[in-house]
Order: C-alpha cells, then structure tokens, then sequence
C-alpha cells in the first residue's frame, strides 16, 4: 500500500525522485573523503539543531528589556525540559562556529576554494558572515550584562565610521543606547530573517558545489576517467555511502555535543560567559568586556590598530578587511596545484604560521590587553606598553601577509606532481 | 548469488538494529521538546488551589472566587433555595446531571457534598458568558414561576440553584462543578479533593 | 587548546586580588542544603530575593511541602510562589547606595569559591557606613550578616593578617560549616537542574555510544563495496 501511495505523488510530482537521484543516489562523489570532510554535513546537523531548539525557546522567551533575562530563567527552571533546550541551543552555538571553521580550514587545506569552485567557496563565506551576524543578534537576547555591553561596544563601533557613523549607530539602536528597541529587533532579525537569509544560502551553497561535483583530499578531478556510462572511476554515489558514513560521523559528533552539553555546558566561561548571568545594568559596565570566543580573533586584530587621528575607524576597518580578506581566496591563490598533499614547503608554512596566529589573536581577544603586562623599557614611539598588544599586532601583520603576499609564494612554490587518479 | 544474499541480510540486519536504536535515540533527544509544552510551573503554580473562609459567606450570599482564571460561585443556600430544587425538576433539561460534568459527590439531588454550600464554576456552558443571580423575587422580569437561580444575559439560558439548565434555554449541559473539598473550621478548597489532590 | 581551556579561570582570582578558598560544598549531601536553606530565611531574605526559585521546588532538597510552609516559608502564603523578599527595592537603594541584589543566580556569576571566602571576609572598618568591610570585595555596601555567628575581626590589607576582636556564637570550624551549607544552597538555588543534568547525561552517553557502534558497523558493511 505503501508503494502505491508513493506512485500516486511521484506521477504527480516526479522532481521528488529526480532531486533525490542527482543530488544523492546518483551525485558521485570521490571516494576518499576523510576526516575532514565530515564538517560539513555536520554544519547542515547544527544548522537543524539551533532552529529546532531556537523554535522551542522563543515558545518562552520574552524579547522585551524589563522580561527577557527572567524568562531565560523562567526557561532554566519553570519550563519542564527547558533546560536541556537552552543548553543545546548555547552549545549549539559555539558548536556551529567550531565546525564551520573545521570546514572552512578543509577548503584551504585541499584547494576546494579553487577553480572551479570559486563561488561554493563565496557563498560558504557569505554564509560565515551571516552566521557571525546571527550570532551577535542572538547574544543579545538573554539581556545579562555581557550581552548588553558587547552589543553597546559593537554597535559603537558603527559609530566610528566618518561622517555617517553617529547616525548609521543610531538607526541601528533604534534609541541613542542599546534598549528595549535594539532587543526587540534583534530577535527580529535573528529568530526570522538571518536563519531565513542562512537557509537560503546554504541551499545556493550545494547546488553550487553538486554542479561542479566535490573536490578531495589528492585535489584530483574524477570526472577526467570515467567509465562507459559516464560515472566517474573514483567516485561513489553520495547514497549510501556517504549517508551512511557521515551518519556515523553524526553520532560521533554528538557525543561530544552531549558530553559538553551535560557535564560542562559553560566550558569555562567560554560557552556560557559568568558575567552574563547577572542582568544587563546600564549603569554598571563590567571590569572586562571581551566578546564571544568566536569573534575575538577579529577582536584582537580591531584593538591592535592603535587610533589615527583620534579616530578608532582605522582599528574597525582592520577589523572588516581581515573578515573580508578570505573572500579573495580563489584569487589570490595562484598555485597550480589544488591539494596541501602536493604543494611544497612555502604554502605549507604559511598556513602553519596563518593558523598559529589566527589562535593567537583569539586567544588574546579573551583577555584584556595587560593580560601579559608591560614591557620594562621606554620608548617615545612605543604608544603602548602592553606586550599583548605588541603580540596581536605581530599576528594581524601575519594574518594579512599569509592572503597579501599569497600570490607570490603561491606562485613560487615548488610544487608536486599530481597523480592522475585519487590515492587515499 | 548465495553470498550476495548473505551480505544483503547482514546489511538490512544491520540497518534494522541501527534504526532501532536510533529511533530510541530519536524518542529521547525528542522528549524534551515535546514536554515543554506542558503547563510549566508558573501555570501550575497560577492555577493551584484557592482556600475560601466560608464564615464569610452568610446565608443567601454568593461569593465569586478566581480559579484557573475562571469565576467559580461559593452559593450559600437557604432552606427555600433547597426547596426551590424540586420544584424546578419538571423543568429542567438535564435534572439527574448525567451529560453534564460534575465530580461523583455531586452527583445527588442537591449536586454538592453539603446541601447548604453549592460549588460550581460561573461560566455559561453555551458559549462562556458569566451568568447573573437572579432570586425568587426576580419575578417581574424572569416570569411568575420562577423559582429562583441564574439567567445568562448573553442568549437567555436559565440555570436553578443546583446549576442545573432550564429547557428551551440554548445551553446544553448544567453548569460544571469543579473539584472542592472541606477543610476543618469553615474553610473550603476550590481545585483539590481527595482524588485530584493538586491536580 | 587546553591553555585556553584554562586561561579564563585566572580571571578570576586576579579580579578579586585575594586568594579564593575552595569551596567545600557536596551538591549531594541534602542535609547540608536544608541547613543552608534555613541559614538563607534566617539571614538573608530579609534583603535578598531568590526570585526565580519557588518555595515548592525546595522539595527537592528532601523537605515535605508542610515542612516547607511550617519552617521556610516566610514571604508567601502558597508553596507555588516564588521566594521574594520583603526589602523594598526602591527604599534599599537609599539605605544602601544599591538595591540589595536578588540572589537566584549569584553562585553562577559569581563562582562557589569567591561566595564561600567572601562570607567568611568581613571585618570591623570605622570608615564605612555600615561599619563593615570585605577582603574579598572592597567597599562592599552589605554588612556582615553573619556577624552574631562568625564574631567580629580586624583585617589589615598590607599584611593580610586578621585579627579576632569578638567571639561568635560558632567557633570557626562550625561558622566555616555553616557557610559551606549556605554556598551549597546557592550553588543548588542557581541551577537546580545539575545534579539531574549529569544523571541523564551519563544516561544518553551511554546510548550514544552503543548507537556509535551500530551506526560504525553499518558503515564498515556498506564501505566493503569500495576498494
């Protein structure tokens, strides 16, 4: 009866089974896929799980200034269940932004950024944009006095911009300072329109990548020899072997979430920050603001500038050029070869080298800058002691070197032979 | 072909024993979800249990209490108002309260565990207007046999001292009578009895 | 990874500039935190609210509601509604320069540890309003509470030497004691949910890893086709 019903809708909708052949029982891809490639169906996972759980808190969640942070605790402890929803939704969070940069490392790793995948490659960034952008609309939602200051701070930062920024802050705020206005749009903006934006370009993402067809770990193209039916030898279809291998992937993967989720939901601080527990006082700005873990490599990068001018704008378009710099990736890459495996020791360096910092600069962007005190010597030219700051600007000048210098060493690198069909 | 049907078994047992788990899996990572949406203890806590002083409520008064946001009517009758039962029978839709809903001790001739205290909810089991007490002397404009009890403003349903619905009156059921029960020295608990204890 | 891991917990000992003590506090030992749930009506909910905790919930520390309403419950009448104080917001602001807070989620913004040395920190200062002072948190606008229990003490920053001026009722093994009860109650009273959250943690970890194996055998099974 089963298979009757399913004549019924397939005569009346054939798409249902020719979108599943191209994009999954038929979509071959390479068959060597690796560890590294399980992100980004893990991305999809994530992206699933903070909707679903998204829905369920705002059935509770009051987005108004003077009830929001009761009804998060109304949610923690009134609401049956409600806590299991709120932790996954905060370790979700941070969650997403692991993976999507575990994914994102993938790319430049294997060369998926490169020819011809340059646009999977800008949609996955526009989709890191947006994803950062939800994020920061989501932080505010709990009002604690995190949430409040790290959105006064970033919204100021508008404010920099010359000529329009006091005004392009105020239209943001809606009020002259981070309020019930700004909350109420916030949730606006992060409980409809950014996942909505976010769905979208996830879907343009893999129709782009299932048009030109996946890259691998060798950087080999496996549509070059294919077999008299025009399958390609190296590859597989995605269903079931993939399916069934990053189900696998899956359940690993929320192990981890739960055992996070259970037994160490704040992680430190870093997942659920402590100042965040006490309600948003505008009055009171608390000893150290620092934003969330996954924004402060860009943080660091925008406290290293020092101010030109008495202007801090110079510092926040740092900040925006070292978020935008990735975008040129394809570009800027100029060598001939795709996959880390076969490129020789300059890119290889500078990756090493360009991670190292990244994680530096994020770690400093937890701290404040006098984390690791001051230098003893004077210096007229020296408009800081601090030797954090001296550090993360070592880093944001390695950050942007590893992108502006690329196509020279890129280009110079003493490359490997590619093999002609896929190793390992 | 043998082998082939070998690893076809071993695989579909496989996919059976991963579904099974998984769908338990799936059962518990769904139940926390699906038992938020039951009443969360603010709601529980809003609709507990409402003590009343019955020694303030002296002969022929009606008391309005809140619970669970509806009025519900504490009607210390006379001895006429328990009179005035009988005499209402013959016009009653529904005289033995059997579609209407009631806990079992109200289910006797006087639809309440005390005959002087009548508990029932103020709600019109029409369309939920909040109906009027309107006495014997009422007669004037309630008509000259009128015994006594309360008339819906909204669509004119008419209900006796007991709560229970006059024929020709668009409600189909006697008013309902909410759990209660007695506790020592005049004091009356709306929303608990022995059965439904904090229910 | 793991010097990130750690990093922000140094924060907070350089916050306070005074040592923290660990807390001593099992969030299993019931006793304790009905003895810190008395501590707390006693003494401290006269000025602090735990506003997002209702009286009925401290079931779960093993009280019957009867006990509940007979010894706890001093601002409600039904055992539903939440533990408010009675200090009026408005007026404490005047008396004390700040509203005394509410208190439901102190111990997570906090930390156990800076709860249980702060309440055990307070000394005689001629200089301030109150008469009282905090090692732990400068200037602080709360007296000593606990004073009748703990006695009173000078403290002397330079030297960070105490210094006894009066006895308590509680020696200081038995004050330490009560202390560690009231810090266990808070830390209860900011997350009810934990001590439930690891049982079914340990619970779905456990079905997750037979899930694992079952979903990794499938996968073996299947990949066998790929050579």
């Amino acid at each position: 009866m089963a298979s009757r019903l399913w004549n019924w809708i397939d005569s009346r909708m054939p798409s249902i089974k020719e979108e599943w052949r191209k994009h999954a029982a038929e979509y071959y891809a390479p068959k060597n896929f690796n560890f590294w490639y399980f992100f980004g169906s893990l991305a999809l996972l994530v992206l699933v799980i903070q909707i679903v759980s998204g829905i369920f808190l705002t059935m509770n969640y009051k987005p108004d200034a003077n009830l929001a942070f009761g009804s998060v605790d109304y949610i923690m402890r009134d609401v049956p269940g409600g806590w299991i929803i709120r932790y996954i939704h905060s370790t979700g969070a941070s969650a997403f932004f692991i993976v999507v940069y575990l994914h994102m490392f993938r790319a430049m790793l294997y060369g998926s950024h490169k020819e011809p995948r340059e646009l999977v490659w800008i949609f996955g960034m526009l989709i890191y944009l947006t994803l950062m952008g939800e994020a920061f609309f989501g932080y505010l939602l709990p009002w604690g006095q995190m949430s409040y200051w790290g959105a006064q701070v970033i919204v100021n930062l508008f404010g920099t911009v010359p000529f329009i920024g006091p005004d392009l802050a105020l239209w943001i705020r809606g009020d002259y300072v981070v309020s019930d206005a700004t909350l109420n749009r916030f949730f606006a903006l992060h409980v409809i329109a950014f996942p909505l934006v976010l769905l979208g370009l996830v879907v343009v993402h893999l129709l782009a990548l299932h048009d030109v067809g996946s890259n691998n770990p060798d950087g080999v193209d496996i549509k070059k020899y294919q077999d008299a039916s025009g399958r390609p030898l190296d590859g597989i279809p995605f269903h079931p072997y993939y399916t069934v291998k990053d189900l696998m992937g899956a359940v690993a993967f929320l192990a981890i979430f739960c055992f996070v989720m259970f037994f160490i939901p704040e992680v430190g601080g870093y997942f659920l920050e402590y100042n965040n527990f006490i309600p948003a006082d505008p009055l009171k700005t608390p000893q150290h603001i620092a934003p969330v873990w996954y924004f402060t490599p860009y943080y660091s990068v925008l406290r290293a500038v020092p101010p030109l001018f008495h202007s801090q704008f110079p510092g926040v378009l740092a900040m925006g050029a070292a978020v935008l710099i990735p975008f040129f990736l394809p570009w800027l890459d100029r060598s001939p070869v795709r996959s880390i495996r076969y490129r020789g020791p300059y890119y290889k360096t500078a990756l090493a080298v360009f991670v190292v910092a990244f994680l530096i600069l994020g770690y400093l962007g937890t701290e404040s800058t006098t984390v690791w005190g001051q230098f003893g010597f004077d210096a007229f030219f020296l408009d800081t002691k601090d030797r954090a700051t001296w550090l993360a600007r070592l880093c944001t000048v390695v950050y942007f070197l590893f992108f502006i210098l690329m196509p020279w060493y890129t280009a110079r690198d003493q490359v490997k032979p590619v093999p002609e069909r896929v190793t390992h | 072909m043998n082998d082939q049907k070998k690893i076809d078994r071993t695989r579909r047992n496989l996919l059976v024993a991963t579904s099974v788990v998984g769908g338990a899996a799936s059962v518990g990572a769904a139940t926390p979800f699906v038992v938020s949406m039951w009443p969360s203890e603010r709601a529980k806590a809003a609709g507990a249990p409402v003590d009343v002083d019955l020694s303030r409520v002296g002969p022929g008064e009606l008391a309005v209490i809140e619970w669970r946001g509806k009025p519900v009517w504490v009607l210390h009758r006379t001895k006429e108002m328990l009179d005035s039962l009988k005499a209402a029978e013959p016009k009653l839709t529904d005289p033995l309260s059997k579609a209407s809903e009631q806990p079992p001790y109200a289910t006797n001739e006087y639809r309440s565990l005390k005959p002087e205290i009548m508990v029932m909810e103020g709600v019109c089991t029409h369309l939920g207007c909040s109906p009027q007490l309107k006495s014997a002397e009422a007669r004037a404009e309630m008509g000259a046999d009128w015994p006594g009890g309360f008339y819906c403003p909204c669509h004119g349903s008419k209900f006796d001292y007991a709560g229970r619905v006059f024929r020709g009156a668009p409600a189909p059921t006697n008013l309902r009578v909410p759990p209660y029960t007695f506790v020592a020295e005049a004091g009356l608990v709306i929303g608990e009895d022995k059965e439904t204890k904090g229910a | 990874m793991i010097v990130l891991l750690l990093a922000p917990l140094s924060g907070w000992a350089a916050e306070a500039g005074y040592r923290l003590d660990s807390s001593p506090h099992d969030p299993h030992d019931l006793i304790s935190l009905q003895a810190g749930a008395r501590t707390f009506v006693n003494y401290c909910l006269g000025c602090h609210g735990l506003e997002s905790m209702r009286y009925g919930k401290l079931t779960d520390l093993g009280l019957t509601e009867a006990q509940i309403k007979d010894y706890l419950m001093f601002t409600a009448d039904k055992v539903g509604e939440p533990i408010r104080t009675v200090m009026p917001r408005k007026e404490s602001k005047s008396w004390f320069g700040v509203t005394p807070p509410d208190l439901s989620l102190a111990a997570r913004a906090r930390s156990a540890d800076w709860l249980y040395t702060y309440l055990r920190a307070f000394y005689r200062d001629a200089k301030t309003v109150t008469g009282w002072n905090n090692a732990v948190f400068e200037n602080v606008a709360m007296p000593h509470a606990l004073w009748t229990l703990q006695g009173e003490r000078a403290y002397d920053r330079e030297s960070g030497k105490w210094t006894e001026i009066a006895k308590g009722i509680q020696s200081p093994p038995e004050y330490d004691a009560t202390v560690r009860d009231l810090v266990n109650f808070l830390v209860y009273v900011g997350e009810p949910a934990a001590t439930r959250r690891k049982v079914i943690g340990i619970v779905v970890l456990y079905v997750l890893a037979i899930l694992f194996v079952f979903t990794y055998l499938l996968k073996k099974e299947y990949w066998k086709d790929v050579k």
